[in-house]
């Protein structure tokens, strides 16, 4: 996945689908989700695969998830904020 | 959060920051929105945090990242009101824009708005771009900026354009394991560039960095293929290994990453929404949006600035910047017209230099044709929806004229990211199937909201 280069950032720890993650100030929840190891933010709607961050800057729209309740945001663009809760985007039964 | 001005600008990067400035100093009240945490765009991106508390990544970036501080203390100390972590999601030929941040939705106001929101990668649809470990370069080139973090395992690196090399270095430098670099550049597109090159020479520092960005990626013992072609990425759950074709030959590399890039392309989704005429830009192979020297568009109240009008990278963004902000100014009543063209003019001929570079750089990295019109039916087009290539030329074949009428037949360009990732695809696509070109298929038409908004957010904003 994804290493961290040295870094002073204060540590920050977010829930990914309700498991504690270390972050750092600083990140959006995109880089804290690769830092981890965890390469994908959702299942495709139709085949059901795992999707991760394409683009990084707010285009592709595949890191959308669910961040403390709010739906539909960009793991990319938001920034980490101590206790967060992110929850990745499943496909639901009837494939919506 | 909401409010009125004289101005808004939408994008804090290079463009952003200039327009806003120069409209600024000519006495106009400017709010500038922006997604991202900090001001900077992509070019800059958390420059000043890095320069503050990072030096190994300052190192790492180079010299053109650091150029960025000036510009960027000018533009904090401008008097622009500076919104960050806020998106954009309609803009309105009236001037209203209309913004949504954690804290929920609101309006700006403005008697003109200039555009500014950047470039994107060119979506590279290749067989298995969806997999989880594959993604852009500039992805990676923007997750070592900030937060600094480096691909970790085997990474391939596919594709063509200036930034390949350069990110491609800045990567070594930080330490990736590169197990190859697949560079697609097409030998004919290198000729055909050679046209364009006698103009390039008046302003050739560019081109110099390039190729020594080039020699020393040659040099650093990564194994580099020239003309690869047929690039496919393979894998159950994840990328496991990458396939290209090079001299006739199919090879196997195994790869925890792969980094795309075929070149960069304008952002037009906002301004196209506000109404903007499109056009299809045949050396780019893209859309830009219409606009005069000055940035001004075919809405009377907004103006474009830097990559989002058409790709010119971030020294040409500022000097576009500048003139769009000018211009702002003049139409507002700040600035008369001959104060406008006086200050305009060194920028103007700054900016006519440098276009037959672009025209080169367009030229020899013109992507192939496997990037542009996926040859295997079984190649995933529309990410959102999952929707094929087959299905797509099923649907051309049938008669469909343009990507909003494929998206009708196959849901290609129906999902959140409203057609940025296919919609360029789809219109070559139909452009092979009914053997016309390109440039006569009408664009994607763009709807609001630009981004995801709940119901609720949907209603607070029509209160």
């Amino acid at each position: 996945m994804f290493r961290r280069l040295p870094s002073t950032a204060p540590r920050v720890e977010i829930f990914v689908d309700g498991r504690a993650i270390t972050a750092r100030s600083g990140d959006t929840v995109a880089a804290a989700l690769l830092a981890d190891g965890q390469n994908w933010t959702r299942e495709a709607a139709n085949a059901g695969t795992r999707r991760g961050p394409y683009c990084l800057i707010g285009h592709c729209h595949e890191c959308l998830v669910e961040i403390d309740g709010q739906p539909g945001q960009h793991a990319c663009l938001v920034t980490v904020r101590d206790g967060m809760r992110v929850v990745r985007t499943r496909r639901m039964e009837d494939g919506t | 959060m909401n409010r009125t001005c004289s101005l808004a600008v939408i994008g804090a990067g290079p463009a952003g920051m200039a327009a806003a400035r120069a409209a600024r100093d000519a006495g106009a009240d400017v709010t500038v929105i922006d997604d991202n945490a900090a001001a900077g765009g992509q070019a800059y991106r958390d420059l000043q945090a890095n320069a503050a508390s990072r030096p190994g990544a300052m190192t790492v970036l180079g010299d053109d990242y650091g150029q960025g501080r000036a510009l960027l203390e000018r533009f904090q100390s401008c008097g622009a009101t500076i919104m960050t972590g806020a998106g954009v999601w309609s803009v309105e030929p009236g001037g209203t824009v209309h913004v949504v941040d954690h804290a929920g939705v609101g309006q700006v106001q403005a008697r003109r708005v200039i555009i500014a929101a950047g470039a994107m990668e060119r979506p590279v649809p290749i067989p298995g771009w969806t997999l989880p470990g594959v993604i852009t370069l500039g992805a990676a080139q923007t997750v070592l900026k900030s937060p600094g973090l480096v691909p970790d395992g085997r990474t391939v690196i596919a594709g063509c354009g200036p930034l390949l090399y350069l990110a491609a270095m800045q990567l070594l430098d930080a330490g990736a394991d590169i197990a190859a670099i697949l560079d697609t550049t097409r030998p004919g597109h290198r000729r055909a560039a050679l046209a364009h090159l006698p103009g390039t020479l008046l302003n050739a520092a560019p081109l110099r960095k390039g190729l020594k960005w080039r020699r020393a990626l040659k040099r650093s013992g990564v194994p580099f293929i020239p003309d690869a072609y047929g690039i496919r990425a393979h894998g159950t759950e994840a990328l496991e290994t990458v396939v290209y074709g090079t001299g006739g030959q199919h090879q196997t590399v195994a790869a925890d990453t792969l980094l795309l890039h075929a070149g960069i392309v304008p952002s037009h989704h906002l301004a196209a929404l506000a109404g903007c005429r499109l056009q299809w830009d045949g050396m780019q192979a893209a859309w830009h949006t219409v606009a005069d020297d000055w940035g001004a568009t075919t809405v009377d109240t907004i103006g474009v600035a830097g990559d989002c009008a058409a790709i010119g990278g971030a020294e040409l963004a500022v000097q576009s910047g500048r003139l769009a902000g000018l211009d702002a100014a003049y139409r507002l009543g700040f600035l008369d017209r001959a104060a406008r063209d006086r200050a305009g003019s060194s920028v103007l001929r700054m900016i006519r230099r440098q276009r037959p570079l672009r025209r080169f750089l367009d030229s020899y990295f013109r992507p192939p044709d496997e990037f542009l019109m996926p040859p295997d039916d079984d190649t995933i087009v529309c990410r959102c929806e999952d929707v094929t290539a087959g299905a797509v030329r099923q649907a051309a074949a049938l008669g469909a004229p343009g990507p909003n009428q494929t998206k009708a037949f196959t849901r290609a360009g129906m999902g959140p990211c409203q057609g940025r990732m296919c919609a360029a695809t789809v219109a070559h696509l139909i452009a092979e199937v009914q053997n016309r070109p390109v440039s006569g298929i009408d664009p994607l038409r763009a709807r609001p909201p630009l981004k995801p908004l709940t119901v609720g957010q949907m209603a607070a904003s029509a209160e």
